[in-house]
């Protein structure tokens, strides 16, 4: 009697059900989902997605995942071309295929409707910066309160000319889309116009061949504003390499050599951070840093006389140059700043204490 | 004690020891070691960015009759040469307008997106983070949660710009500022760990690989 009943066990491997095709939405084509309810068997170990093309007689595998796997994601697909599929259920000897789905075609969409919560905040931080913006054009002198570490500027610029040291200005390692890399120039230029008042010597290596480009531009820009054009050299800004520790290596050199009386670390940074620092901090330097990098602030903050946190890079640009597209910025984000607290502060109180579900307007956001 | 036969294992072995020889003091063997690093790097530079971004996306479908309107995007890269140019040396902005250009909008729309919405959706307590999960009793987990929100409004508040740190802003600053340093200690401690893993990896090299002496 006992060999019909495991004959009968092993042939009732239930099938997933409810197969479903279908294009993957707000994407740019060439995937379909698949999605089906599991085989109701405990026993089964994988699924195994087989697809159809139209006009076609063959099933081909394109995936397999394991069995808590409720879902596939097919992005071996053509546009335009309809495909149907079937899942097959798998244990350690036996399998059980659904039905075939219905058929589906990938299509590539215009616009990502799960962006819109996106889009809404970027219009509300746009019209915020640009009604500050206005408001700095009309009057230059907006209060933006003054930042311990930029104190330290004049005070280091004066020391290296005194010493009658070179100035080391890294304006980090990152390409020139980098929002720290644009703050880290801007207050290069600063800095190059009290160098050129000064006439204190200044060393700028880059690592990224356009913000080599950029730094140049803005240097001997600053010595013409300076009113001192003639003082700019092409030696001052030369770019080392694109190789992260090969610059790294290259700047010690530097540090150790040529014995700057001040290193200037503004920018965004990664690994070399502490290299640097370090480095600096041995050879007696003033040291002034500032990033965005959040996990290379502490070897700032640990080994340099003053330090940017954050933000107060942006802000010290803006604070240096009180250029009105600066300051506006930085006034937007502060209003922007008054925004999310409201946020926080009005949606945390609603759903504490009316219950209110504040989040699920978040539920939708990518 | 089993010493590498392979002469770039020899190679490799003498240009670590001459870097490290940076911890005592700036000397000639540093200095060949730094000079000869950057050097090579900036060659590969060229090969990689030859090899790999050029021939693939540029040289290779446009030799064979396809995307030609890589051409014209081509012409606007070239423009960065002009800075040799005096003259027309101006021309160097439009390549440098479009690379801003395009970072502007990709990033800008990402960064809201994962940095304000997704943070802010992260932040605000609600009913349900005093659940009991996996994670740990209901009235723990909500404590924590509080104490984020506290953290987020004090540290955002000490980067508020237009204000001085006076009068209630004061002791909110002073509250982000430990939040903000607390945070770096983790950070640091983290950072610090994982830099001396990759000097264990240099010393595994040079006992191991090298002089034979770790098995």
């Amino acid at each position: 009697m006992l060999a019909p009943i495991s004959f009968l066990l092993l042939v009732t491997l239930s099938p997933p059900q409810d197969v479903m095709a279908r294009d993957r939405p707000n994407d740019n084509g060439k995937e379909i989902s698949v999605f089906w309810s599991p085989s109701g068997d405990t026993g089964v170990t994988s699924y195994r997605i087989l697809r159809q093309t139209e006009g076609q007689q063959s099933w081909d595998t394109v995936g397999m995942v394991g069995r808590l796997a409720r879902s596939y994601a097919d992005t071996d697909v053509e546009d335009g071309v309809r495909y149907r599929y079937v899942v097959l259920a798998a244990s350690e000897t036996e399998t059980a295929e659904s039905e075939p789905s219905d058929y589906a075609v990938s299509t590539p969409q215009w616009f990502d409707t799960d962006r819109i919560p996106a889009l809404f905040g970027v219009a509300i931080f746009t019209f915020l910066i640009v009604l500050a913006t206005n408001l700095a054009r009309r009057n230059r002198n907006l209060f933006i309160r003054r930042i311990s570490g930029l104190d330290a500027v004049e005070e280091a610029l004066g020391r290296a000319t005194e010493m009658g040291r070179p100035i080391l200005y890294v304006p980090g390692l990152s390409s020139i889309a980098d929002v720290a890399t644009i703050a880290s120039l801007n207050i290069l230029g600063e800095v190059a116009k009290k160098t050129a008042k000064f006439g204190t010597p200044l060393m700028v290596p880059l690592r990224d061949p356009i913000v080599y480009t950029v730094a140049r531009e803005v240097v001997k820009e600053s010595y013409t504003t300076a009113g001192r054009p003639d003082a700019f050299s092409q030696d001052m800004v030369f770019f080392v390499t694109t190789q992260q520790f090969a610059y790294a290596a290259a700047c010690n050199g530097i540090m150790v050599r040529d014995r700057p009386a001040t290193n200037f670390f503004i920018g965004m940074f990664w690994a070399e951070s502490l290299i640097l620092a370090e480095t600096g901090a041995t050879t007696g330097a003033i040291q002034i840093a500032g990033s965005d990098a959040i996990h290379q602030l502490p070897f700032f903050i640990t080994a340099c006389d003053y330090t940017l946190i954050g933000e107060e890079l942006y802000a010290a640009s803006a604070y240096l140059s009180r250029e009105p597209l600066l300051l506006g910025s930085i006034k937007g984000q502060d209003y922007s700043k008054i925004v999310i607290l409201t946020v926080i502060v009005l949606g945390t109180m609603l759903a504490l204490l009316a219950n209110v579900q504040v989040l699920d307007w978040f539920r939708s956001i990518r | 004690m089993n010493v590498a036969a392979d002469p770039w294992v020899w190679v490799a072995a003498i240009l670590t020891l001459a870097v490290f020889s940076f911890l005592y003091r700036e000397n000639p063997f540093y200095r060949f070691a730094e000079h000869l690093f950057v050097g090579v790097s900036n060659g590969y530079a060229i090969t990689f960015y030859f090899h790999r971004i050029l021939m693939p996306y540029l040289i290779e479908p446009v030799s064979h009759g396809r995307d030609l309107w890589l051409i014209a995007i081509a012409m606007v890269g070239m423009l960065y040469f002009t800075r040799f140019i005096p003259k027309v040396s101006w021309l160097v902005r439009i390549p440098i307008a479009v690379v801003l250009g395009y970072s502007s909008g990709a990033y800008i729309p990402r960064a809201i997106d994962a940095q304000i919405l997704q943070q802010l959706r992260a932040t605000i307590v609600t009913r349900s983070s005093f659940a009991t999960t996996l994670a740990g009793p209901g009235w723990q987990l909500g404590v924590w949660s509080i104490i984020i929100a506290l953290g987020v409004i004090a540290t955002v508040t000490y980067f508020f710009f237009s204000a001085e740190q006076k009068g209630i802003l004061k002791p909110i600053s002073r509250i982000g500022i430990i939040f903000i340093m607390v945070g770096f200690g983790a950070s640091f401690g983290y950072t610090v760990m994982a830099r001396i893993s990759l000097f264990i990896g240099r010393l595994q090299f040079l006992l191991g690989d090298w002089l034979g002496l770790l098995r």
